[in-house]
């Protein structure tokens, strides 16, 4: 069971939007922003909100990328594998993330919920390939020694 | 209205809403997995595709016939692709006909013979996935889902449901409730509608064909089979009889050559339901009491009033259904050590149309005296499968009676079958007189119409009775939204889960064709006509029941405390 | 509040009179690219210096002897790469500074803002020369813009630029001087061709669309820029939002529709908040709602965000994912123009189409017949990305060569490369190499060689890259992207990158190739929507053009890019190798062996092919042998 809080939250979303079928997408973006994933408890919540059945709910969260039940790190790397940034090598890049956190294609998540590792494909700044998006941020012209950098700098971010 | 040229020759169309429809007719079985003609299309399997005179493809099932259209059904291109889509599915498919539920009666299997695939080239990559048990209805088997959403779309387009989905997409795209929870922890209301539209084992029979054929051996138990009006005119078919044809004699006889003790009808059962739920009406419209009524004898309708009005549950009638009272009131027989010399236990095996009757059998509410009154049910399918483990030449046997005391209905008790014969038999037993005439004029207020809809109104006394007789529960769910608003107001609703009633159950053989489905419901109506008996107030022993062992026991038999599953 | 024309046109006025007050502008690329190179920083760094000098303004108003400073955030200016880029405009002359740092801001704020002086060192250059104004840029001055001819030249979030650089003049003179049918013939007469990938005929679509029975319509702006590599589309949302918005206002009031719906790709946060702010200062102005300037006609548009579904770019699928469903494309009939956006008339185009509208209003149809070619007239954007000297956004006239963009506006190929192809379309498109340098690029044309036109993403691919790998990788993307509804593109291109993977893997056999084909033509032909029947493209097109290629991996495990690993052979040259034994220990498997001070030897067919020992030989020695 969630935290009441999270339903309150849950009811502003939802009240932002309105309660209609058609409003599930941006509820369910919204929530994602403020936890980074999706309470399975607040898909439930929400869907008898709007009206909708939660098997509907769950099939439209399960479709689109974005949506995840599982909890992520707080630095969500995203590796761009988009057509430029992988003709100019972005490949090495994502094994250089996932070597020095011992991630892989399966596990996308260090056990200190401090990374989560992803690929995505195309940030819209190709002309600057390869690129990496850490949470809301890019990175242009990443290679894989940056990449180190970057962890090291945002490890020690967090001893601030 | 145009002519089309399908392979060559010139077919005629009039308002057909695809071209799949016009070459069927044409008499070209062209192969699908994802067409049905009441549900949405969806164009998935693309095994519909045809080619037009420029070589183009396209889908059949949806394309708008245009006059003047010239297109192969078969061309050599059209058969490679076809056999590589359906190796394709089988590559991603547990091939296990063998030990499949639905091998013989499977829609893939049959394509995978009549295209003669002899060789898949790709291993399967999907993951194994458990099967899902926890339903006493039907039984899920992921790893035999070929994703044509028709099961997707009858839960959600026609019952109104949504238990199930697709989840994920791409090749990890799969059907599941949410969260992939158990179906049994759903809203599901067990009416295997779609295991009747799932044209692969990925949804089949919760069977119990094993349980019962373990107790047809045992000497210390006294097995009793009753049998539902709608599993007499669907039996038949298998056997190679004619469509429809009502073979209740038959099966009483292969019954009791399997090793069934008594063979009881559940026309009886109906009867007594109609004494009940009729009185009770009458008292509601006479007296005042929660209107509209609404039925009680389907249980995946009852099942849905619980989960999604539960506010209209006072006026849901407290009868239980025909199967309920029949084994209630056989098992209160055999409580009697008089009709039960020899002590035997008492075991009652309903054989229904029904999946969601399995569920009923469960259900705490339908016990008397703290226990079930139905032991097992086995669906229509699982009563031919077991006479074709034995061997018997079904079509061959001779018709025989059922047995007393309770082999006897009504036709009245017989229409249950079919949807709007709960609400006929209702104004049959209320209703003077039981000439041809009156009957026929019972008949023709409405009650037997087309639609999944039917409204109409009967006089009665100083009054009209308005009534409203659905099938298929999404239409249900829009009845009781009006009514809710107040839009419309009645004082009777049937409702029965399964479009057409139950002679279109969950349980009753697949493949079912438009041919058949009339072919079912005539077989009904003609069983109702040919009955010595047509109501169940004239019924001698539903009237000697009442008179005799009933009596002061009509509320703890016939009657559930409450009727939705807790 | 603008109410009536009179309103637009004084305000339209003051805005002029503003940009005219300015002596100087400061013009900060914010577009994502430069964004991600610190542009951010770069701005605030003006206003600090702009804050901290006596004797200027950057406040509009009464400024007396005060120079004024316009220091603005624009879209992109189009050469991403050398971000963060800032031009200064003053007067007639304008100067365009690269790789900006913040340190830089007060030697440009102190020589060229308030001197005449340029820093040579943050000039652009090329070839050896050195350009001054962004104009003379080979990479800008060989460009033709009409889409983009405002991107990263006004500040994207004020509207009161926007009408100054002549936004609004096209939506009047639709609204005042234009019967919807008029509008409507003019784009068609135009022969403008939608830009989203299919170039259908925009003023066919928006004909149909007038033609239905139904009243109630929608306007459905295609923003999902799906292709991996392209990012012409959130480059003017981001960097001219207006732009869009009037395209289609003009588009909602030649239909008579009341409602535009944006559907934005998930990754684009920016072309977001632009388009809503501009949304919100429409609305407050009033050039948004009900009665826009005193007229009968209403217009109110909403922002949808993608959620991560390429497919959500084909049209039903799109339509679905607004209305709150999974992004599952339809069968069709009916078409979106019939039964769209919640079963209504829809015309959808996409970000670009609408984006040229506003133009070909203002100017009329025979002017935009002017630039391009006969059938496919108009300009198009493309990324410019992959091996290229300048990555970056362009706009060319349809019909201009392969290697006019390559060559002329791209600069050649990154570090001298030899040039082997250009994959043009995206994941659904083909490729095109040497034999098509001169194919002039337009719909039709670049058709007939097994390739589309498709958004307009360009990735140009040298001799380092291996045609095979490039197959593989569109078609995991396109496989990963499947909504998994239609058997042919779910299964299908489930096997076939299967296969290829096995090529790439080193362990292909010739019937594959065979497998391959019959799987490609199957999934082309029988698929439900556009994704299916294109994602064979790129190994049809490749399977066809570099066949040899795929031989090579097959029979002789060989790939001549080195880039498939598993036929990485890494080998000692004995010529530099000192015999130190490091690569030795170092090897996880233990494919080295070796005497000290004599040369080492790898066991090709121990080894993993990890690199370890290249990476970390001190001398040099070890070298991977195609
Ligand atoms: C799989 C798939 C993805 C697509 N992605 C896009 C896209 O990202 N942007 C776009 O404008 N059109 C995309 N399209 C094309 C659209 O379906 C549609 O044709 C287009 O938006 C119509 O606008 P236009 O006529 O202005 O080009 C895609 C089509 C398919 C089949
Ligand atoms: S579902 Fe059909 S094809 Fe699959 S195992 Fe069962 S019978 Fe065979
Ligand atoms: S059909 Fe063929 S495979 Fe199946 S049991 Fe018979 S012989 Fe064996
Ligand atoms: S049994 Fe009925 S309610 Fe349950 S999933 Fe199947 S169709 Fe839906
Ligand atoms: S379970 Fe059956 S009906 Fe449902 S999608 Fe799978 S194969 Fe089709
Ligand atoms: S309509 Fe009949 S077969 Fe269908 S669920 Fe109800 S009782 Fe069962
Ligand atoms: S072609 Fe692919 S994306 Fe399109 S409907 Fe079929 S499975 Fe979905
Ligand atoms: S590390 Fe380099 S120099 Fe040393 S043995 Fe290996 S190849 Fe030779
Ligand atoms: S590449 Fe790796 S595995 Fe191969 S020889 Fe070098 S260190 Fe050993
Ligand atoms: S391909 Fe990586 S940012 Fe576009
Ligand atoms: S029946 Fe037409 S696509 Fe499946
Ligand atoms: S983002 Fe600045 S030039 Fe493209």
């Amino acid at each position: 069971m969630l935290d009441e809080c999270y339903y309150k939250k849950a009811d502003e979303i939802i009240a932002s939007y309105g309660k209609k079928p058609s409003s599930l997408i941006p509820i369910m973006q919204d929530i994602q922003a403020e936890y980074r994933y999706l309470p399975g408890e607040l898909l439930t919540y929400v869907a008898k909100e709007i009206g909708i059945s939660e098997s509907k709910a769950y099939s439209v969260a399960t479709f689109y990328e974005n949506f995840s039940f599982e909890e992520k790190g707080k630095y969500v790397i995203k590796v761009c594998d988009g057509t430029a940034c992988h003709v100019r090598k972005s490949a090495p890049i994502l094994e250089a993330f996932q070597k020095e956190l011992g991630l892989s294609a399966k596990k996308h998540t260090t056990d200190d919920m401090l990374f989560t590792v992803e690929t995505v494909s195309c940030l819209g700044a190709c002309g600057l390939a390869p690129t990496v998006m850490v949470n809301e941020e890019v990175h242009p012209k990443m290679t894989p020694e940056s990449a180190l950098d970057l962890i090291h700098e945002l490890r020690g971010d967090r001893n601030d | 209205m145009g002519v089309i040229t399908i392979d060559g020759r010139k077919t005629e169309f009039t308002d057909e809403k695809n071209l799949l429809t016009i070459i069927r007719k044409a008499g070209i079985d062209i192969p699908t997995l994802c067409y049905h003609s009441e549900l949405s299309t969806f164009g998935a399997c693309r095994l519909c595709m045809v080619e037009d005179e420029r070589g183009r493809m396209f889908a059949s099932c949806s394309e708008e016939p245009r006059d003047g259209m010239v297109i192969y059904t078969n061309t050599e291109k059209l058969r490679k692709y076809r056999k590589l889509i359906i190796e394709l599915l089988l590559a991603a498919h547990c091939r296990d006909c063998l030990t499949c539920e639905k091998s013989g009666d499977c829609n893939l299997q049959t394509l995978a013979k009549r295209f003669g695939i002899m060789r898949v080239r790709f291993q399967n990559y999907k993951e194994q996935m458990p099967l899902d048990f926890s339903s006493p209805s039907i039984v899920r088997d992921p790893n035999k889902c070929i994703l044509c959403g028709n099961c997707v779309r009858v839960c959600s387009e026609i019952q109104g449901i949504e238990a199930i989905n697709f989840a994920n997409r791409g090749a990890e795209a799969m059907v599941m409730p949410a969260f992939d929870k158990k179906i049994g922890d759903t809203d599901c209301v067990n009416c295997g509608q779609c295991r009747v539209f799932c044209p692969t084992g990925a949804i089949s029979i919760h069977h119990n064909r094993t349980e019962v054929w373990n107790l047809l051996g045992d000497p210390n138990v006294r097995v009793i089979a009753q049998v539902a009006p709608a599993v007499r005119v669907a039996v038949g078919a298998a056997f190679g009889l004619p469509k429809g044809k009502s073979v209740m004699g038959k099966i009483a006889n292969v019954l009791r050559r399997i090793g069934f003790d008594e063979v009881y009808d559940t026309t009886f059962g109906a009867d007594l339901t109609i004494m009940e739920e009729a009185a009770e009406f009458v008292d509601r419209v006479e007296h005042g009491g929660a209107l509209p009524l609404l039925t009680s004898c389907c249980p995946a309708w009852v099942k849905y009033v619980g989960d999604q009005f539960p506010e209209l549950t006072p006026n849901v009638s407290t009868c239980r259904s025909p199967q309920g009272m029949l084994s209630a009131v056989t098992k209160e027989y055999y409580r009697d050590p008089a009709n039960n010399p020899d002590g035997r236990r008492t075991v009652m095996v309903s054989i229904m149309p029904c999946t969601a009757k399995k569920m009923e059998a469960k259900r705490p509410n339908s016990f008397t005296e703290g226990g079930p009154d139905t032991d097992y049910v086995l669906t229509t399918t699982e009563l031919i499968d077991m006479i074709r483990t034995s061997g018997i030449d079904f079509a061959d046997l001779e018709p025989e009676a059922s047995d007393i005391p309770f082999g006897l209905g009504s036709g009245g008790g017989v229409i249950f079958g079919v949807s709007g014969g709960v609400t006929e038999a209702v104004l049959r037993r209320m209703t003077e007189g039981h000439d041809q005439e009156t009957l026929d004029k019972i008949a023709a207020c409405g009650v037997r119409e087309d639609e999944f809809i039917r409204e109409f109104s009967v006089p009665y006394k100083d009054r009209e009775l308005n009534i409203c007789v659905v099938s298929g529960l999404a239409d249900a769910g829009k009845v009781m939204e009006q009514v809710k608003s107040g839009e419309k107001s009645y004082d009777l609703i049937e409702v029965m889960a399964c479009r057409r009633g139950c002679i279109m159950g969950g349980g009753q053989p697949r493949l079912a064709g438009d041919r058949t489905k009339a072919a079912r419901r005539d077989g009904i109506y003609k069983a109702d006509h040919s009955s010595v008996i047509r109501k169940c107030n004239e019924n001698p022993t539903i009237l000697a029941l009442y008179d005799g062992m009933l009596k002061g026991k009509e509320h703890k038999l016939l009657h559930n405390e409450m009727f939705c599953a807790e | 509040m603008i109410e009536t024309r009179e309103d637009l046109r004084k305000r339209t006025e003051l805005a002029n009179e503003e940009m005219a007050s300015y002596d100087c502008r400061i013009l900060v690329c914010s577009g994502t690219g430069c964004i991600a190179s610190g542009s951010e920083k770069v701005y605030e760094e003006f206003m600090r210096i702009a804050g901290d000098t006596p004797g200027v303004t950057v406040e509009f108003g009464a400024h007396g002897s005060d120079a004024h400073l316009g220091i603005k955030k624009t879209g992109c200016q189009g050469v991403c790469e050398l971000g963060p880029l800032v031009r200064i405009q003053k007067g007639d002359r304008v100067v365009q500074y690269t790789k900006v740092h913040p340190s830089d801001c007060q030697d440009i704020f102190d020589r060229t803002v308030l001197g005449d002086d340029t820093i040579e060192s943050l000039l652009y250059k090329q070839k050896g020369v050195t350009y001054v104004s962004p104009d003379e840029i080979p990479f800008i001055a060989k460009q033709t813009r009409v889409v983009l001819e405002n991107c990263g030249k006004y500040d994207s979030e004020s509207l009161d630029e926007y009408l100054a650089s002549g936004g609004f003049q096209a939506f009047q003179k639709a609204l005042f001087e234009m019967k919807p049918e008029e509008i409507v013939d003019e784009v068609d007469r135009s022969g403008l061709r939608g830009r989203g990938g299919g170039g259908f005929p925009t003023g066919r679509k928006w004909k149909q669309v007038a033609r239905q029975k139904e009243k109630e319509r929608y306007v459905v702006c295609n923003g999902d820029e799906g292709d991996p590599g392209a990012f012409m589309d959130g480059s003017v949302m981001e960097g001219d939002p207006y732009k869009l918005i009037e395209g289609m206002m003009i588009a909602g009031y030649a239909v008579s529709s009341e409602n535009g719906y944006i559907y934005v790709r998930a990754e684009y946060p920016m072309s977001v908040a632009r388009l809503r702010h501009a949304i919100a200062e429409l609305e407050d102005k009033g050039l948004l709602g009900d009665h826009i300037l005193g007229t009968d006609f209403n217009f109110h548009m909403h922002i949808n965000r993608g959620a991560g579904a390429f497919v959500c770019g084909e049209g039903s699928a799109l339509t679905a994912s607004i209305e709150g469903n999974r992004g599952m494309p339809r069968v069709k009939p009916p078409r979106t123009v019939e039964k769209g956006l919640w079963a209504k008339p829809t015309v959808l185009n996409n970000v670009e189409t609408y984006a040229n509208v506003p133009k070909i209003i203002l100017k009329g149809a025979d002017w935009y017949r002017s630039i391009g070619t006969e059938s496919s007239p108009g300009t198009k954007t493309f990324s410019l990305t992959g091996s290229i000297q300048n990555t970056g956004l362009i706009e060319v006239p349809m019909g201009t060569t392969l290697r006019e963009i390559i060559f002329d506006i791209g600069g050649g190929l990154k570090d001298g490369g030899t040039f082997k192809a250009v994959q043009i379309g995206g994941p659904s498109g083909g490729c095109l190499t040497k034999d098509h340098l001169d194919v002039p690029l337009d719909f039709e044309t670049v058709k007939k060689y097994g390739a589309i036109v498709g958004s307009g993403g360009l990735v140009v691919m040298d001799d380092n890259t291996c045609m095979v790998e490039v197959a593989r990788f569109f078609m995991s993307f396109t496989q990963r992207e499947s909504c998994g509804k239609c058997v042919p593109c779910r299964e299908g291109t489930k096997r076939m990158l299967e296969i290829l993977e096995k090529i790439v893997g080193g362990k292909g056999e010739m019937e594959d190739l065979d497998r391959l084909e019959e799987l490609a033509t199957m999934v082309k032909n029988m698929s439900l929507c556009g994704l299916g029947k294109s994602a064979p493209l790129p190994v049809l097109s490749t399977l066809n053009t570099f066949r040899d290629e795929y031989i090579e991996h097959i029979v002789d495990k060989k790939c001549r890019a080195k880039v498939c690993t598993a036929m990485r052979k890494f080998v000692i040259n004995p010529e530099f190798c000192r015999g130190c034994g490091k690569c030795a220990k170092n090897c996880p498997v233990g494919a080295i062996t070796g005497v000290r001070k004599e040369c080492y030897h790898i066991d090709n067919d121990l080894c993993i092919k990890c690199s370890t020992c290249k990476d970390n030989c001190a001398f040099d020695a070890i070298y991977i042998e195609a």
